[in-house]
């Protein structure tokens, strides 16, 4: 495929416009906030507790007069490592179980396809939280977590995917033109199962980031010197019934974060299958008859 | 390029789906294998490529000029397909990738057999889409398989099979999910190319009538083993075993309500 015409049909969509956009934003953010944040997010002043949004802050200050705005900025950076480290993990393990789990020896794969679905039957908070109870919250636990939670998800998915495309007839016209299983492999059956690839990838990315909330509003997640949604919206929640105005900053992020992912898998998926995309470069059948005018339905 | 089938027997979970089939396919010769659904045909094929399903046995000898294929080491039948042995499938709709422009798919056996560049193989693959009467190949090389019809598909199949000018061709019904119309148009293609690179021919299919156009010889299946043989015309004309008289009904019945 084309890589121009792929980054087209992706902005083309308003769900892809929307998730590239403000994943940009971010990721941009996540890169800025090493070097420079407009207040220190942990510098407490009481006399500047819960001011309301002015210029100085754009979302005002909290209980102990911290800058809502500099600390939401600052948590971009925890957000995106802990959403692509995710990502990683459950992309090795989940296309590593997969291709164990369907194109090995029949023993390995069943075996494989036991082990799969034992895991998947544990819900990845869970895992979480046990992994948080055992060795202490961090970004890692989360990071492993969510990796195993949503890389045997994937691995359940793209597993059955591949035994699909491996009974296909155009793999066994590729195996017929000579190919081998490893080039099968690449060439024919991972172009085939990447969209739904690509929807549970960004769907274990969405989970992440709603994870990593999660378990430190908790109190399992981030540390507490590191600048987290979660962490942030744990501290404000304490004050809903006073100050709720300013809860909606970090829930917002968290809302529009995770929402970005799902949509962006979703235009990915829908953008790189040529069969979905909905315009059409012109087909050159001469024996298809000229449209009669006035019957278009 | 000669095919010598003999007594080829293939074992699926203890069931003979093909039972001691011996076929010749002299070189430069269109040979027939025709039978109804179920009688072993496509097996035959696969057994030649040595692409047959997970748990299928085969017994016997299949010999390409003399070399044996039967239990040739997957290496060297790797080399072989695609390359000496090229193979169109029935239905055109499911043996393209629909994910990869077909001018790709037409320059894959270019590509993985000899080191081309990408560049090469997509001129080789326009080279080969005019030769088949692809409209534009220019362009068409660059469409997906959905964007293409039924009988363009059939033609990128074809040429596909042939870019390596392979000695033997195998074709496995390749006309039966296409129109009538059509058919004859992607007949005629067959017989022209197969033809002019004096290629040897094994035509599968359980229809008479288009085989009578393509080939000279043919052996009649039923329940793996050949219960007749011999040219086409006399098997059209003069069919003695059951089976082959109702696979001539069968033709009539069709062509007379085609027609």
């Amino acid at each position: 495929m084309r890589r121009g015409s792929f980054a087209r049909e992706l902005l083309r969509r308003p769900q892809g416009a929307f998730g590239v956009g403000w994943l940009a934003l971010v990721v941009v953010a996540a890169v800025v906030s090493r070097f420079w944040i407009p207040l220190d997010p942990f510098d407490t002043d009481p006399y500047s507790a819960w001011l309301t949004p002015s210029l100085a802050h754009p979302f005002g200050t909290d209980s102990v007069g911290r800058d809502i705005f500099s600390y939401v900025f600052a948590a971009t950076g925890t957000t995106v490592v802990v959403a692509v480290a995710s990502g990683v993990v459950a992309t090795v393990v989940g296309v590593g179980l997969a291709a164990l789990g369907s194109l090995t020896a029949r023993w390995v794969r069943e075996s494989v396809a036991v082990l799969i679905d034992v895991l998947v039957a544990f819900p990845t908070l869970l895992i979480a939280m046990a992994l948080a109870a055992a060795f202490g919250g961090s970004l890692t636990v989360v990071v492993v977590a969510v990796g195993i939670g949503y890389g045997v998800t994937i691995a359940r998915v793209s597993r059955s995917e591949i035994r699909q495309v491996a009974r296909t007839d155009y793999v066994l016209a590729a195996r017929a033109d000579g190919l081998g299983t490893a080039s099968v492999l690449r060439r024919h059956v991972l172009p085939n199962i990447a969209p739904v690839f690509v929807v549970q990838l960004s769907l274990s990315m969405a989970t992440s980031v709603l994870a990593e909330a999660g378990l430190s509003f908790l109190g399992y997640g981030a540390p507490a010197d590191t600048a987290s949604w979660g962490r942030l919206l744990s501290d404000l929640q304490k004050f809903i019934g006073v100050h709720p105005g300013s809860v909606v900053w970090p829930g917002l992020a968290i809302t529009l974060t995770v929402l970005a992912l799902n949509l962006l898998g979703d235009a990915v998926r829908d953008a790189s299958d040529p069969r979905l995309r909905t315009t059409r470069r012109p087909t050159t059948d001469t024996h298809r008859l000229p449209t009669t005018p006035g019957v278009v339905s | 390029m000669s095919l010598v089938i003999d007594d080829l027997t293939v074992t699926i979970a203890g069931r003979r789906v093909v039972d001691g089939l011996s076929l010749e396919v002299p070189d430069g010769a269109r040979v027939g294998l025709i039978g109804e659904s179920g009688s072993g045909k496509s097996m035959t094929t696969l057994a030649v490529l040595g692409l047959l399903p997970d748990g299928a046995q085969a017994t016997g000898s299949i010999r390409l000029d003399g070399h044996e294929l039967l239990g040739a080491p997957e290496r060297e039948l790797a080399d072989l397909r695609g390359r000496v042995v090229g193979t169109v499938f029935q239905d055109p709709r499911t043996a393209l990738d629909p994910v990869v422009p077909v001018g790709r798919q037409i320059a894959e056996p270019v590509r993985l057999h000899a080191r081309v560049s990408r560049r090469d193989a997509r001129v080789r693959a326009v080279a080969a889409a005019a030769e088949v009467g692809l409209p534009d190949p220019e362009t068409i090389v660059d469409l997906y398989p959905h964007q293409l019809s039924g009988g363009q598909r059939q033609r990128v199949g074809i040429a596909m099979a042939l870019i390596n000018r392979p000695g033997l061709v195998l074709a496995d019904e390749p006309t039966t999910a296409l129109d009538v119309t059509t058919q004859a148009e992607v007949l005629a293609l067959f017989q022209r190319l197969v033809d002019e690179q004096r290629t040897s021919l094994l035509f599968v299919t359980h229809d008479l009538a288009v085989l009578a156009r393509i080939a000279d010889h043919a052996a009649v299946l039923a329940h793996g083993r050949v219960v007749e043989r011999g040219p086409v015309e006399q098997l059209l004309h003069r069919p003695e075993h059951a089976v082959t008289r109702g696979l001539v009904e069968a033709t009539r019945a069709t062509t007379w309500r085609a027609s």
